[in-house]
Parts: C-alpha cells; sequence; structure tokens
C-alpha cells in the first residue's frame, strides 16, 4: 500500500479551550531544548494532561552553530484524551533560530503559532539557513500567528543582576522562553524552578539566572501586548484510571524492568554491553542502579558483551546483553552459542534505521527478520517486542521470565523511538507482580548436563561451585542423553528438534492473541508490532468513530506467535500491516497462516503518523466498497 | 567441622571421555601436568572452572573432571569474564592456543590482561593452527610453509608473552608442555598470582609443526638454546654454565656474553628481577639462534583486579543504600491521580 498522508482535524489556536495541542521546541544542540522541553513535559504532567514526547536530535554531538544538521528539537503532544503519539503535525512551534524554523515550518499546521528569537535572525543564521531573505519580514510566514521577539535582549535584561558572563546570560534563553510558553499553557512553574535549584546546587547565581528568565518570559506572555489570536489556552486534564504515576521513557521503563526481573527471579544480574546509539542509555541507567542486584560491564566488543553475558549465565546469574542492530548482528554467534548450550541470556535490540550504520539516531523495526533468524545453523530463539515506551517494563521482565523458565536465548525488540520516547505511567505496585525465583540444580548422584524439564523441555541449570555438579558444556552438538559430545547423525536431528519444540512450547506459556480494539472478527484487521502501537492506536480510534468496522491487533510476541493468531486473523476480510520496514512481519503472517496481509512501509526513519494510516484504513475500504 | 578433605588424586580429575588428540601431541603431557597439579592446589573441586575457545587446545575442558566450558573462536576470555564477574569465588582457567588467543580472539586477550581480571590463562603455543588442518598462525615463523602459505609465510610473527606484557598483565611465565617439572610449578605460581596470570606454554604438534620448538627441548642443544630464569638469580645458561645474558647499558640490549672471557664474570650478569618490568620485556623478546630462549617467570606484580574493585564499589554502593524497587519506581517527579 502506498504512503500517503491524511490530515488529522486541526484545532486552531483560535478557542480558549482546546483538546489537545503539539509543541515542538527546535533550536540549536547547544541551546537546551532537550531541558526545556523536559522541564514542560513535567509541568504538564502535573496539571493532569495526557501526553507523550519525542526528543528529536541529530547525530552529530556538537553541529556548527546555526547549522540546519544541528538542529535539535524536543516535541509534545499533549490533551484531554489519550494521547499515544508525539503528535503528526504542529500546532506551536518555539524557532530559536532561522535553521530551526526552516526545518519545521513545513509541519507547522496552518494557523499554527511560530514563536521566533528575532535576534538570532542574522545575516549569518540566515545564509546558514539559505534563506536568502528574512522569514520575518517578507511575509512567508503570513499563513501563521508569529510571535516575534527579540529574546536575547529580553533575557540580558533579565539576568543582569547575576553578573553572568555575556556568554552564560545568553545560556538562559531556553528558560526564559520556557516561561513564555508556561504562560501560554498555564502550566505552574514550581517544578522546574525546584529543578533549577537542585541542578545548580555549586553554582546559585546561575540558578537564580535562570529562574528570573523563566520568570521574566512568563511576565512577557502577562503584559506585553501580543498580537490578536495568541492568548492563553486551557486544555482540560485528561481522565485517566486514579493512581500515581511518573513519566517514563522507554529506556528507563526497560532499565527498571531489568531491575525488577532480578528481584522477582532473585537473581544477579548482570548486563555487558558496548556503546552504540540509540541503545547506551540502558547502559547508563543501569550503571547507576548497582544498588540492586545489577552489575554492569562494558565490555571492549559487542562480542566479548554478548560473551560476558553467556559467561555469567553459565556462572548462574542471569546474562543480558543490550545493541542496536550493527551490534546484535556481531552478537549472533554468541546468541547461537547460549542457544546450543541452553543457557539463559537477554538479548535487547534498540532498532535504528540501518543498514550498516544508517541512520543511528532515527528509529526503524527492520531487524525483525535478523531477530527471528539472523543466526547459523537452526538456530530458534525467543522474540517479544515492547510496544510503548511504558510497556518496556513489563516486556524485560517477561524476557528474563522466558529466558529462565526455557533456559534460552531471548531477544527483547525496542526501537529508538521508544528509548527515547516517554510517557505517563501508572506505577505499578510492586507487590503485584508476579515472583518467578530461580531454582539452580541441586547437587545429586550421577548428574548430568542433559537433564530437562519434561514440561518445558528447558535443561537444568547446574551453577559452578555445587559439589557433585561439575560439567561440560560446549557449542559442539552434545548427546540428548548424557549431555557429552555426540557425532551421531540421529542425535543431531533430535537435538535440532528438541531447540525447536522448546521454543514453539514457550506458545503454551504466553497469553492467547487479544484485540485491542473493535471486533474479533470484521472487515480489516490492522496488525503491528512494536513502537507503531500509538500510531495505529489513535488511527484505528478515529476510524472507528466514523463508524469504520476496523480493529487493531498487536503482537508482542513474534516468535513463538501466540497460539489463535492464525484463526483470529482469519476472522477479517483484509488484514493491513504498518511496518517502519519493507514488510518483515506483513512476510511472516502471510507465510504462517496464508492470510492475504497488505503491508503499509515507512522507513523513513520517522514514526508512522496517524494520518498516514487513517489513510491506509480509508483506501482498504475504498478497495472493498469497489 | 574442620574435617579434613578426603585428599584427592590424579584421578577424581579425569573424566569418562576418551582423550582425541593425535598420538604424541603436547597436549597430553600438559593435561597430565594439571591433571596431577590439581590435587596439590588444595582447591575445592567444585571451584575450577575451564573455560576454552575453538582448536585442539580448546577441547581441554572435557578432560578435566571440573567445571567445563568450550565456547567459540577466541572468546573464552570474555567469557570467562562473565563467569569471573558474576562469581569471584570461583577459580577461573582459559585454555587457548596461538590462533584461537592471538589471532580471532586477540582483542579479548589484550584485554582480559589490561583488566587483570583475576584467571589463569594458558596459552598452549604450537605455531600453527592444528584444528583446520595446518595453517600458518600468528606466531609461526615468517617462511612457515602450510597449505595456505605454500610459498612461505610472509606475516611477522608476534611474541605472546611480549605482547601480554604490553596488554598489562601482572602474571607472564613461559615452559614446555613436556617438562613437567618445570610446567607445573609455572602453573602452580599462575594460580597462586592474584589477578590474570598468563603462561606461554611451547607445545609441539606432531602433525603439522613437528620438532618446531626443538632445540629448546633436546636434550642435546637445549642447555645453549634455552635459559631457565628465576628471581634473584645471575642470567647463565649452556651446556657448561658458562654462558650469560649481560645489559649493554649504553645501547638497553642485552647481549650474550662468555663468563671468564674477556673480563667477564658472574657478577657482570644480569641479575633476574620479576618485579622489573624492563628486563621482563627484554627476556621476552629472545629468540634463536642469537639468543636463548628464556623460560620461567618472566614478571610478576601484585596489583588490584577488575572485578576485585568491581566488588569494592559494588560493596560501597549497597552499604549506602540497598536497592528497593518500589522507592525506584517512585523516585523523582510523581502526581497522583485520585
Amino acid at each position: 500500500m502506498d504512503l500517503v498522508e491524511e490530515k488529522l482535524d486541526e484545532h486552531h489556536l483560535d478557542a480558549k479551550q482546546v483538546m489537545d495541542v503539539v509543541v515542538r521546541f527546535a533550536g540549536d544542540s547547544g541551546d537546551g531544548m532537550q531541558l526545556t522541553g523536559a522541564n514542560f513535559t513535567q509541568a504538564t504532567a502535573l496539571y493532569g494532561n495526557d501526553l507523550s514526547t519525542f526528543p528529536d536530535f541529530p547525530a552529530e554531538i556538537r553541529a556548527p552553530a546555526g547549522a540546519t544538521f544541528g538542529v535539535s528539537a524536543f516535541q509534545i503532544y499533549f490533551g484531554a484524551n489519550d494521547i499515544t503519539t508525539a503528535g503528526d503535525a504542529i500546532d506551536v512551534l518555539v524557532a530559536m533560530n532561522p535553521a530551526a524554523l526552516v526545518t519545521n515550518l513545513p509541519n507547522l499546521i496552518d494557523g499554527g503559532l511560530v514563536i521566533v528569537d528575532s535576534g538570532a535572525f542574522t545575516e549569518k543564521n540566515l545564509a546558514k539557513a539559505k534563506y536568502q531573505v528574512n522569514p520575518l519580514e517578507d511575509g512567508s510566514l503570513d499563513a501563521y500567528r508569529v510571535l516575534n521577539i527579540d529574546i536575547s535582549k529580553h533575557v540580558l535584561a533579565a539576568v543582569e543582576p547575576y553578573n553572568l558572563s555575556h556568554k552564560e546570560a545568553l545560556r538562559c534563553k531556553n528558560m526564559w522562553t520556557l516561561g513564555l510558553v508556561m504562560w501560554l499553557f498555564d502550566r505552574d512553574r514550581t517544578a522546574t524552578i525546584e529543578g533549577l535549584k537542585k541542578k545548580f546546587t555549586r553554582q546559585p547565581e546561575i540558578a537564580e539566572a535562570n529562574i528570573a528568565a523563566l520568570n521574566a518570559g512568563h511576565a512577557f506572555g502577562e503584559t506585553a501586548e501580543l498580537p490578536s489570536g495568541i492568548h492563553v489556552y486551557r486544555i482540560p486534564p485528561a481522565r485517566v484510571p486514579p493512581g500515581t504515576y511518573r513519566n517514563i521513557t522507554g529506556t528507563t521503563a526497560l532499565a527498571w524492568g531489568l531491575i525488577a526481573a532480578s528481584e522477582l527471579a532473585e537473581i544477579d544480574l548482570l548486563f555487558a554491553s558496548y556503546p552504540i546509539t540509540p541503545a547506551s542509555n540502558l547502559l547508563h541507567e543501569l550503571s547507576n542502579r548497582r544498588n540492586f542486584r545489577i552489575s554492569t560491564f562494558q565490555a571492549e566488543d559487542e562480542i566479548a558483551a554478548v560473551c560476558a553475558a553467556i559467561g555469567a549465565s553459565f556462572a548462574g546469574s542471569l546474562g543480558v546483553t543490550s545493541s542496536a542492530g550493527p551490534g546484535i548482528a556481531l552478537k549472533a554467534e554468541g546468541i547461537a552459542l547460549a542457544a546450543a548450550t541452553e543457557l539463559p541470556l537477554v538479548v535487547v535490540n534498540t532498532q535504528r534505521g540501518g543498514p550498516s550504520t544508517g541512520l543511528p539516531t532515527k528509529t526503524e523495526q527492520s531487524d525483525l527478520n535478523m531477530a527471528l533468524g539472523g543466526r547459523h545453523g537452526d538456530t530458534p530463539i525467543a522474540v517479544i517486542a515492547a510496544s510503548s515506551p511504558t510497556d518496556c517494563f513489563e516486556v524485560a521482565i517477561e524476557a528474563a521470565r522466558l529466558a529462565i523458565r526455557y533456559m534460552t536465548p531471548v531477544m527483547l525488540l525496542s526501537d529508538g523511538y521508544l528509548a527515547n520516547a516517554a510517557e505517563p505511567w501508572k506505577i505499578p505496585d510492586v507487590a503485584e507482580l508476579q515472583p518467578f525465583p530461580v531454582r539452580h540444580q541441586p547437587p545429586v548422584e550421577d548428574f548430568r548436563p542433559s537433564l530437562r524439564d519434561a514440561t518445558t523441555l528447558a535443561r537444568v541449570w547446574p551453577k559452578p561451585g555445587t559439589p557433585g555438579l561439575e560439567h561440560r558444556i560446549g557449542g559442539i552438538e552434545r548427546s540428548y542423553d548424557t549431555g557429552d559430545i555426540s557425532y551421531d547423525p540421529a542425535n543431531h536431528q533430535k537435538m535440532t528438534e528438541l531447540r525447536k519444540a522448546k521454543i514453539a512450547g514457550i506458545a503454551d506459556d504466553i497469553p492467547l492473541q487479544e484485540v485491542i480494539l473493535g471486533a474479533t472478527t470484521g472487515k480489516l484487521a490492522v496488525v503491528g508490532w512494536g513502537s507503531t502501537f500509538g500510531a495505529i492506536h489513535q488511527a484505528v480510534k478515529r476510524c472507528r468513530a466514523d463508524g469504520l468496522d476496523v480493529s487493531h491487533i498487536h503482537i508482542r510476541y513474534l516468535c513463538p506467535l501466540p497460539k489463535n493468531l492464525g484463526d483470529l486473523l482469519q476472522g477479517y476480510e483484509r488484514i493491513l500491516v504498518p511496518e517502519m520496514n519493507t514488510g518483515q512481519l506483513v512476510r511472516l503472517l502471510r507465510s504462517e497462516y496464508l492470510v492475504p496481509a497488505e503491508g503499509l512501509n515507512k522507513i523513513s526513519g520517522q514514526p508512522f503518523k496517524i494520518g498516514e494510516i487513517m489513510a491506509a484504513i480509508h483506501q482498504e475500504f475504498a478497495e472493498v466498497n469497489d | 567441622m574442620n574435617q579434613a578433605l578426603p585428599k584427592l588424586t590424579l584421578k577424581d580429575f579425569s573424566t569418562d571421555q576418551e582423550v582425541r588428540w593425535c598420538p604424541g601431541c603436547g597436549d597430553y603431557a600438559i593435561l597430565k601436568t594439571i591433571q596431577k597439579l590439581m590435587p596439590e592446589l588444595d582447591a575445592p573441586k567444585e571451584n575450577q572452572v575451564f573455560v576454552s575457545g575453538i582448536g585442539c587446545s580448546s577441547r581441554f575442558p572435557y578432560y578435566m573432571n571440573t567445571y567445563g566450558f568450550h565456547t567459540i573462536h577466541g572468546r573464552a576470555p570474555a567469557i570467562a569474564t562473565g563467569v569471573k564477574l558474576a562469581n569471584p569465588e570461583l577459580d577461573v582457567w582459559v585454555v587457548t592456543g596461538d590462533g584461537d588467543g592471538f589471532s580471532i580472539g586477540g582483542n579479548h586477550m589484550l584485554h582480559v590482561l589490561r583488566r587483570n581480571i583475576d584467571l589463569q590463562v594458558l596459552l598452549f603455543n604450537n605455531e600453527i593452527y592444528g584444528l583446520t588442518k595446518g595453517q600458518y598462525s600468528p606466531t609461526s615463523k615468517q617462511g612457515t610453509r602450510s597449505p595456505s602459505s605454500p610459498t612461505g609465510s610472509i606475516d611477522l610473527p608476534l611474541s605472546p608473552c611480549e605482547v601480554a606484557l604490553a596488554a598489562g598483565a601482572t602474571f607472564v611465565a613461559r615452559s614446555i608442555d613436556t617438562e613437567a617439572k618445570h610446567l607445573g610449578p609455572c602453573i602452580r605460581r599462575s594460580y597462586e598470582h592474584r589477578g590474570a596470570a598468563f603462561v606461554e606454554i611451547l607445545q609441539n604438534c606432531p602433525i603439522y609443526n613437528d620438532g618446531v620448538f626443538e632445540n629448546v627441548k633436546d636434550k642435546k642443544s637445549a642447555a645453549d638454546n634455552r635459559i631457565e630464569i628465576e628471581h634473584g638469580k645471575p642470567l647463565i645458561f649452556g651446556a657448561e654454565r658458562d654462558r650469560g645474558i649481560r645489559l649493554n647499558t649504553l645501547t638497553l640490549t642485552l647481549e650474550v656474553v662468555e663468563i671468564g672471557k674477556g673480563g667477564v664474570n658472574v657478577d657482570d650478569l644480569l641479575v633476574h628481577d620479576e618485579s622489573n618490568k624492563v628486563i621482563a620485556r627484554l627476556l621476552s623478546t629472545m629468540t634463536g639462534p642469537e639468543f636463548p630462549v628464556a623460560i620461567g617467570v618472566l614478571y610478576s606484580e601484585r596489583k588490584n583486579g577488575y572485578v576485585e574493585d568491581v566488588r569494592e564499589q559494588q560493596l560501597t554502593i549497597r552499604s549506602r543504600e540497598r536497592g528497593d524497587l518500589k522507592q525506584l519506581l517512585h523516585s523523582g517527579n510523581t502526581w497522583q491521580v485520585d
């Protein structure tokens, strides 16, 4: 299916009250846009709106100032109803320089609001953004509401009492802008002020200057004569189930899920990894959590990382390794060793644009084929995928549970979007998490490493240091009966079938596939996996509100697939599979179930927009009605 | 309590697996020496873990009745690191060969040594790829004729001990497969060393590289072609014990001298000092025919290892505040919805 975009109903910023808004903060890498976004997100969460955020930063660490490729942006979609994506189009754009304006303007809705720092629209910066004429002066912004302010001038005035250098003073620009946007949406500044005090404990004058800038920006909104059509917008709080909430990124949720897993399994966890974008933050987060049963190891390379994790599992801990596509490719031989020796191993793949170095900071779902089959030999492993930032918590626990229960590698698929995106999370009750304590093999007479559980087919897990369980394992094929090396042809057939049956048997241990939204049979099912959840969910919801018979199915367990999935899919006339790849799940579904599934593929490094999936759904129905 | 453990013997460390090295392989002798040494180490059998990569030498764990893990090509040091990180109480042994340890697994070798992980690396160096049928290896002498170098290998070989020292190994020794009286004590010292201990064992491959170390092993020629080094002793060698190694202080190089000739006496010879890395480096590079090959402990230094420091950090962190999951989930900014 062709990828086309449908424009969603736009809530023009005319009314005093709007139901949802997309705000995008964009500026130079050094402008502090990520910090600005994070503070606005916190205030918005505290206000009670539902929200979803996505930071969009360049691959360059410190790009030259003013360059279009150095624009760093932070987008937040918030509103009164459930929000599951970072938004299709921008309602309010904050552009700290011409480069930020030129790269983001195409996505601003007509009638949207653009806030620019006119002081940054110098000839030099305009040239860097390839503007022939200053867009603030040539009428090219006439279709939008424009707040054209010399922010630098206001900031310098606001922080004057604090004796900062000119450069330091200008660094407060982001807080001034944040103050203004907080005024625009009636947000409370208290949490930001507290955060600034904490962040700059050792430099109280910097903290005070930033707070002064924040307040000055807010005061500007309150007192300045603003162009007509720009006023305070009120967004009613969302109705969400009662509980304690926090905002969380996919990376943090995944890290905390691994911590929870080690507690629930009552086992030490070794997280062995090698730095790679966008997976490194997981290593960082866990390195700060060694007060739990967590050790972290920054290995010399991707191969050493997976091998150290396998070594830890052999020694009786749970080994976990993590990377993105290129690194996972390097780990393939190690993963197969864990499969052959039947040791538990969790492999987290935070997917990014490929092939090769590809688009390291952009998102994609193109490693599904590799996860399912990217190994030498007949080497099945379990594969599961997280569908939203908060889902990463649960999926991490589930990956660990399956790895331990089935003595197998499990690949957990996340992606660059999930890793960095954030959303509010109803904090689960720790007491309600299901424990799965590890039982290592107790001492026994005539021990054989080939002993296995009759139900799960999982091999026993003897822990070195236990007297009487001395044994040898390795990558050479082993005898089904004794665990010793065996080159016997019939034995290899048996062991290969055993490995296959063991993974297939996991299907008995996982929930049946549910339909998230809509009927369990009908005209059209939109089937997704991973981070496309939010966009599919909103699209299906809106289409159903328009009366279309469409359902949303989202697959967490990709190997093995849920037992009822085939039957479920047979119940729909048409199946649409949106994926951020060229059609990896759709091919799997077609070959597994012989269903006429059709793909909708986006490989731009950007997440799906709601409108793109809606357009595809409408096209499906148009074909049905033809 | 305090009950003496039954004394183990060589047999307790042998498995029921048929040993499948070629007849005459040096690996047999090494296996025997280690199986014999094990009961003498006074260490619990269940705490011994042998980790290997791929190659002839890497079959070793199958023949040791301890915990064993035959892994993948070149990765034994990385897997052993994971074992040791998970359980520092275990005695971890890495068994590897010249191809496994210095070609495909060269990177891991550097890092396991530089991190000073408390384990023993036993490098069976036969200067050839055996299991893949005789190709030249990274330690093969230049000009080695093999199936993949029919007109002689071109690469310059590396010296394992020299690389180990450069990588920061805190214990480096060299010994010979069939000389149990020398090899046994060398391995024992490596076991007693706290930190990464590297032992290069010159091992004969009778099929693909037979006799490559003959000049240092043969009873007639060995005395002139090797020097057994000992801490605190002057460097003397030769069938008549009439030759020695002297440091030329002007060129900072070693030279072979004859004792009693040209005014040279024993006092002029270099005295081996295991704690001196400069001496260790100089000795590690000595090769024939100009120099005798040094065997014995080249270097030994006590230094904290990675695993020890990891433990220490961990203890500090955990004593400060043991992690509480509920507290973690509720840390930072939260809000209540009623």
